[in-house]
């Protein structure tokens, strides 16, 4: 294993969509991670593990702009973040498909209009007829699309979550533990979505402690994978 | 212009985008309603209380009343002196001795209708109605002291202007209400509207999640919240329009306790008040919105 924490860590060759520059953020007093270098390039596939508390979420929530670094620089699709007004980040997050562990819908919409919900927001009603029984086929929620999120299953809800990250056809799908309130199998399926997505050209960055998953996932797509330990980004390799 | 262009179109789907909200709805319904209701009734004060002034002010200022004294000699002569004196001052248009019957009905609120003025030296009043421009009231004056010693000319300049004076006030105070009640209804409302943001926070965070833009989530909290505001200001616009039409109508006795209410054009301001409201409620939910959503980035 060998730090880089302070150079910049290329996932695959091709212009970067995400760069994180030397970047800083913690929270209260103590920094979670300083230093910190990453670039997710266009088409490329990658894993961040880490312990519980390592930073992983807080690493995805840079970013989508949801957090600003304290110091660093983060740029998304060639742009200083920083510098980003409201309206540019929310037109910047139609191009990032985000993946939550816990889904995050709206409950009292069901499940066909959460799934729509960036293409709504998004102005673009007419393709919401032709987009969306092609996905609910893909996610195997044709039968669910009516009911409400409550209603749905772990492996269903993370599966909508996919469609609605997806609906856009966004550049970079971000994933945080997808697969963390399901079972093996419906793991299995989630992934295979992704690397779907990433065969698609989509940039594909999915945090998971799941290494079992990580393991079983390298043989079917060519995925980087990097560690947060100890504030610093690692490269993980065999010890994998 | 595009926001209030987008508020009245509406979406939809932005307008589902952000789950109902029971309790901040109804109330903001009833208070303006209830803010509506006021501001009809303090605007028909108002008005009715300007009308019954002007209408008064416009009396007093075209009559004046000369009372000839009753211990000063020969009444009758003194009588004809004052008539030809006011005949013959310009802006005078007529000049009236009251009957005795006239003269009794006058003191009647005081004595009752048993008395008896036959028996008793009383003054002669002389109702004088004045034209026009006006006339010279302190030259008249001068003339009458010279030619009917005793007589006392009172133009009701006196009581005219405190009169005028205190409509004025009332207007006043009751302008100061409306701008309160219409302070209150924004307050009500920005409270109303923040409340909704607070308990809508994982909605928002949703809806930036999949990109949505301020101008987005705002205009679902604005356009619901003037809607209410709109619709609870025309329920009390209404209420109060009865409220009017139930009040004791008498036009011809000049009564600020009869006959409150609109006259004319006033009336569009049934219509003015709602639409007062709704503007009210889209500029304060506006500015709460974009302020809590600054806040919350």
């Amino acid at each position: 294993m060998r730090s880089i924490s302070a150079e910049v860590l290329q996932i695959a060759k091709g212009s970067a969509v995400i760069e994180l520059d030397k970047v800083s953020y913690g929270y209260g007093g103590s920094m979670l991670f300083s230093q910190l270098s990453l670039e997710l390039a266009k088409g490329s596939f990658h894993f961040l593990t880490g312990a519980s508390g390592a930073g992983k979420t807080t690493l995805l929530k840079l970013c989508y702009a949801d957090l600003r670094a304290k110091t660093g620089q983060v740029r998304l699709f060639g742009k200083d973040a920083a510098n980003l007004g409201r309206d540019e980040v929310a037109v910047a997050r139609r191009r990032i498909g985000v993946v939550h562990q816990d889904c995050q819908f709206l409950d009292h919409l069901s499940i066909a209009e959460n799934i729509v919900l960036p293409l709504t927001v998004a102005g673009r009603h007419d393709e919401v007829g032709k987009n969306l029984p092609e996905l609910l086929k893909w996610v195997g929620l044709t039968k669910q699309a009516d009911q409400r999120p409550p209603e749905l299953s772990g492996g269903e809800r993370q599966r909508a979550a996919l469609a609605r990250a997806v609906i856009l056809s966004p550049d970079v799908i971000l994933a945080d533990e997808p697969t963390g309130n399901v079972d093996w199998e419906m793991s299995e399926r989630l992934m295979k979505l992704l690397v779907e997505l990433n065969k698609m050209g989509k940039s594909v960055l999915i945090a998971t402690h799941d290494l079992g998953m990580i393991r079983t996932m390298k043989s079917q797509v060519s995925a980087r994978v990097s560690r947060l330990k100890d504030g610093q980004l690692i490269q993980a390799g065999a010890d994998l | 212009m595009n926001s209030v262009i987008a508020l009245i179109v509406g979406d939809a789907q932005a307008d589902r985008a952000v789950p109902p909200t029971g309790l901040t709805a109804r109330l903001t319904v009833f208070v303006s309603a209830a803010m509506a209701l006021l501001a009809v009734i303090a605007l028909a004060i108002s008005m009715t209380t300007a009308r019954v002034a002007d209408a008064w002010a416009d009396e007093l200022a075209q009559s004046a009343t000369l009372r000839l004294p009753a211990d000063r000699g020969d009444v009758d002569a003194m009588l004809q002196t004052a008539l030809r004196v006011l005949e013959q001052t310009p802006g005078i248009t007529a000049a009236r001795a009251l009957s005795s019957d006239e003269q009794q009905a006058l003191l009647e609120p005081w004595f009752g209708p048993d008395l008896t003025l036959e028996n008793l030296p009383q003054p002669q009043i002389v109702t004088v109605v004045a034209g026009g421009a006006g006339y010279d009231a302190d030259g008249l004056r001068a003339r009458l002291s010279a030619e009917v010693p005793g007589a006392v000319f009172d133009d009701h300049g006196a009581w005219r202007e405190p009169l005028l004076k205190a409509a004025d006030r009332i207007r006043l105070i009751i302008w100061g209400v409306v701008i309160l009640i219409v302070t209150t209804l924004a307050a009500m409302v920005t409270l109303a509207a923040h409340a909704s943001l607070v308990a809508n926070e994982q909605v928002i965070r949703v809806l930036r999640l999949v990109g949505a833009r301020d101008a987005y989530i705002a205009r679902a909290f604005v356009r619901r919240y003037t809607l209410r505001a709109l619709a609870g200001a025309t329920v009390g616009a209404v209420l109060g329009l009865l409220i009017l039409l139930a009040m004791p109508q008498d036009q011809g006795r000049d009564s600020i306790l009869l006959g409150v209410g609109f006259a004319g054009f006033e009336w569009l301001w049934l219509l003015v008040i709602p639409l007062l409201s709704g503007i009210v409620a889209f500029a304060a939910t506006r500015t709460a919105a974009f302020g809590k959503l600054k806040e919350m980035t």
